[in-house]
């Protein structure tokens, strides 16, 4: 394990090709709003919101829309002023429908947004997690993770490191090497909240090398009584999962199916610090995120602040798409969901719409499929060292429990590695999200 | 601004992939192990080249009408099939009645690949599988040898080859043996620099050390073949009779002998590295490459027969499974061993 401190990262892993050049360098611009946003009250894991507003309600811009329903869930904030259409069942990225609340911006719904009580870093740690959890920040780097439950760390696991994750190492998506950019203010008093609730000592602000304007800018403008560094990690996949992160800045490995918590560090994610920053002072909830717009589907590529709950179906008449997309995914290539629907909106976790053409798809769907071959390629990518192979034969029995119990199932977080290296085109990953979920419902099942 | 009414295709992630695919990588071996075949009918002319063209040819069409008799899709464009069909004419003695080359062919495919349910479930390596079948059967054309670069090898064919099938080949001249029979025999050590150009004789592909590692690098460099598996044959090798050589002294060959004599070299290059017969880790590779490297020193200096490469090979192929699964990755977040 000697290489792993050497070379400042984890072991494994893989190297995709990094497509950022298309959106790197363009700031983020404001997107307008949809003339009917569909807002889903579980954009976050744990428990839908409940609706606090009816049909034909008038709501203004930031006000509170869905209540958190308990500790595991946070609250809706309306995107822009306007009506509210109705309160029911639409599409989602899961491919099930959920509910949520259709609201029709008025046309001249302006920029200006409601506030509400403002919470200062001085304020206690109970505070400010109530105050997360009020603003609905959840991580906004896919996971969707209630920030406030993620900073509440039990008094028996002390933190010494909060990890501020600027890695961003999916291909494709530029939103958190913008928002290092242009949003330096907002990071630097997000890490001050972080460092208030979580206790930690220090923050570490860790990027990749292909993001080096980013690390300067940040580095060179660091308040001197902030008690926070950046760092500069070499381009890997997926560096960005926090327990590949954890072992790379610090060394340490994080237990099998254990949290960064067990080892004394938290990471979030840099947009959502930002958020914090931006939001907490003036008591405002998210109403809108930064999206990576591209892929060679997309005409007008960039990096756009995108009311919360515009469809697809908006942004890509917006920035105009190609004649033939074939395939429209959220988030990065390697973990994305694809849309099944352009009528799914935007959610907090959406942190790219990233739109293929025939000519990419095309190239994949006619890829033939062959038996394993051995190469041991995936066994080299996966940075949880497990034997994918192994696992994917297991899979094609149905032999999931035992794939839990001997090989380690659980600790695969579907980062795509292993099937995006394997040259019989197994869809690896896919079987083992399968296997997964069967295992979960077993134990459940088993539970009750 | 256009209304986009197009159905959406639904697939799962990763949306991108590394590009390798197993027929591109198995060609790419294809070419690798073009440099060998040439220099093949380079050194014994008509009869390096019928002997690769009818085991390619034999194999490809086993293969074929395999996959068609059981009503499958054929696979002979996976491309797998013609680096065994190439492999296995290049262990061949250039003299091996054309009749003996296409059974083997036949049996290799049949018995080694096809009977274990094809691409990726074959235990044992098909080319060495119809080549240990061949020197079960017939012994001693299998090892019966003649020079190379005699003239007119490009215009006249060997009458060996062309003896009818249960008939006693005829040979037009019983030439020296192989450097490793001549050293077992008869004592006699062939030159290193001849070893290395291929100017002794032997197998079609095998003499050649210096165009065998040419093609096993141009892999190794594209990311097409675990450079461990040859490194860690070849050292256990040079170690090994490295060892006796000092302590045995002359009773014993020396250890650059050892290693660019016989098959050693296609072995370790072309057939210890087929994916489907090595394990999948890397400390697994490096136990399967000593294992090889031990059983062919083992047999050349203490068995019967003077060349053991084929036989290490397969032994060390019946061990893959017992490797994988004593040596699997440590995950991530268990107790780990030092990998």
């Amino acid at each position: 394990m000697l290489s792993l401190f050497k070379s400042n990262t984890f072991g494994h892993g893989v190297h995709p090709p990094e497509s950022k050049e298309a959106t790197r360098k363009l700031s983020i611009r404001q997107f307008p709003f949809a003339p009917l946003l569909h807002i889903p009250l579980t954009q976050h894991l744990g428990k839908p919101a409940t609706p606090v507003v009816r049909e034909g309600q008038e709501v203004a811009r930031g006000q509170l829309i869905g209540q958190p329903e308990g500790y595991m869930s946070v609250a809706m904030h309306a995107p822009a002023s306007g009506v509210v259409k109705k309160v029911g069942l639409m599409p989602s990225i899961s491919g099930q429908m959920v509910e949520g609340v259709y609201l029709e911006p008025y046309p001249s719904s302006g920029q200006e947004i409601l506030e509400g009580t403002p919470t200062e870093v001085t304020a206690s740690k109970e505070a400010i997690v109530e105050a997360l959890q009020g603003a609905g920040i959840v991580g906004l780097g896919g996971a969707a993770f209630p920030t406030h439950v993620k900073l509440n760390v039990p008094a028996e696991k002390p933190v010494d490191t909060a990890i501020i994750n600027g890695v961003e190492c999916e291909p494709y998506l530029t939103t958190d090497h913008r928002v290092m950019l242009e949003q330096q203010e907002d990071i630097f008093l997000g890490i001050r909240y972080v460092l208030k609730v979580t206790g930690a000592e220090h923050a570490i602000i860790a990027i990749e090398a292909n993001k080096l304007d980013a690390a300067d800018a940040l580095a060179n403008n660091l308040p001197p009584d902030l008690a926070a560094e950046v760092k500069v990690l070499p381009v890997k996949y997926p560096q960005g999962a926090e327990k590949m992160l954890v072992t790379a800045l610090l060394g340490r490995e994080v237990p099998s199916r254990g949290l960064p918590l067990d080892v004394g560090a938290i990471c979030i994610n840099v947009a959502t610090t930002a958020e914090i920053g931006r939001l907490l002072p003036h008591g405002r909830g998210i109403q809108e995120r930064v999206v990576t717009v591209t892929g060679p589907g997309v005409e007008k590529k960039g990096n756009y602040r995108i009311p919360i709950g515009t469809p697809l179906r908006f942004i890509l008449e917006q920035v105009g798409a190609a004649d033939d997309i074939s395939r429209v995914f959220m988030g990065g290539p390697m973990m994305g969901p694809a849309a099944s629907s352009l009528d799914i909106p935007i959610v907090k976790g959406t942190s790219g719409v990233v739109s293929l053409t025939e000519r990419e798809t095309g190239k994949v769907r006619t890829q033939p499929t062959y038996p394993c071959i051995r190469c041991g390629r995936c066994v080299d990518a996966c940075p949880m060292f497990l034997n994918p192979s192994e696992l994917g034969v297991l899979a094609a029995n149905s032999a999931y429990q035992r794939m839990a119990d001997e090989f380690h199932l659980m600790d695969c977080f579907e980062c795509g590695s292993c099937s995006f290296v394997c040259p019989s085109n197994i869809p690896l990953v896919q079987y083992f999200r399968v296997a997964k979920s069967s295992v979960r419902k077993a134990a459940k099942a088993k539970a009750s | 601004m256009t209304s986009i009414a197009r159905t959406l295709e639904i697939r799962t992630s990763p949306h991108i992939n590394q590009g390798a695919s197993v027929d591109s990588i198995m060609r790419n071996v294809v070419w690798a192990l073009l440099p060998a075949s040439a220099f093949a009918v380079y050194a014994f002319g008509m009869g390096g080249l019928l002997t690769l063209v009818v085991a390619t040819g034999s194999c490809v069409l086993t293969e074929h009408l395999l996959c068609r008799v059981s009503k499958r899709q054929t696979t002979v464009g996976d491309w797998s099939i013609a680096i065994t069909g190439l492999l296995y004419g290049l262990t061949l003695p250039p003299t091996l009645p054309l009749w003996m080359t296409a059974v083997g062919g036949v049996l290799a495919v049949s018995l080694g690949k096809f009977l274990f349910g094809g691409l990726g479930f074959n235990p044992f390596n098909p080319a060495l599988v119809g080549r240990a079948v061949l020197q079960a059967a017939f012994p001693v054309a299998m090892t019966t040898w003649q020079d190379g670069f005699w003239a007119g090898r490009f215009t006249t064919v060997p009458t060996s080859l062309l003896a009818l099938p249960f008939t006693k080949p005829t040979y037009d001249s019983i030439s020296g043996a192989t450097p490793l029979s001549a050293w077992k025999f008869d004592n006699q050590l062939a030159e290193t620099s001849d070893l290395v150009f291929g100017l002794t004789s032997g197998s079609t592909g095998e003499t050649s050390s210096v165009l065998i590692l040419l093609g096993g690098l141009y892999l190794i460099s594209r990311n097409m073949m675990s450079w461990r598996i040859p490194v860690a044959i070849l050292s256990t090798v040079l170690v090994l009779s490295g060892a006796l050589y000092l302590i045995g002294g002359d009773g014993y060959p020396p250890p650059l002998f050892m290693l660019f004599s016989g098959g050693l070299m296609l072995g370790a290059m072309f057939m210890a590295t087929d994916m489907v017969g090595s394990p999948m880790t890397h400390r697994g590779v490096v136990l399967h490459g000593i294992l090889i490297g031990t059983l062919t020193v083992v047999i050349r200096i203490w068995g019967g027969m003077p060349e053991g490469v084929m036989y290490a090979i397969l032994v060390a192929n019946a061990f893959v499974p017992q490797i994988d699964k004593l040596i699997q990755p440590s995950a991530y977040g268990t107790v780990r061993a030092s990998s």
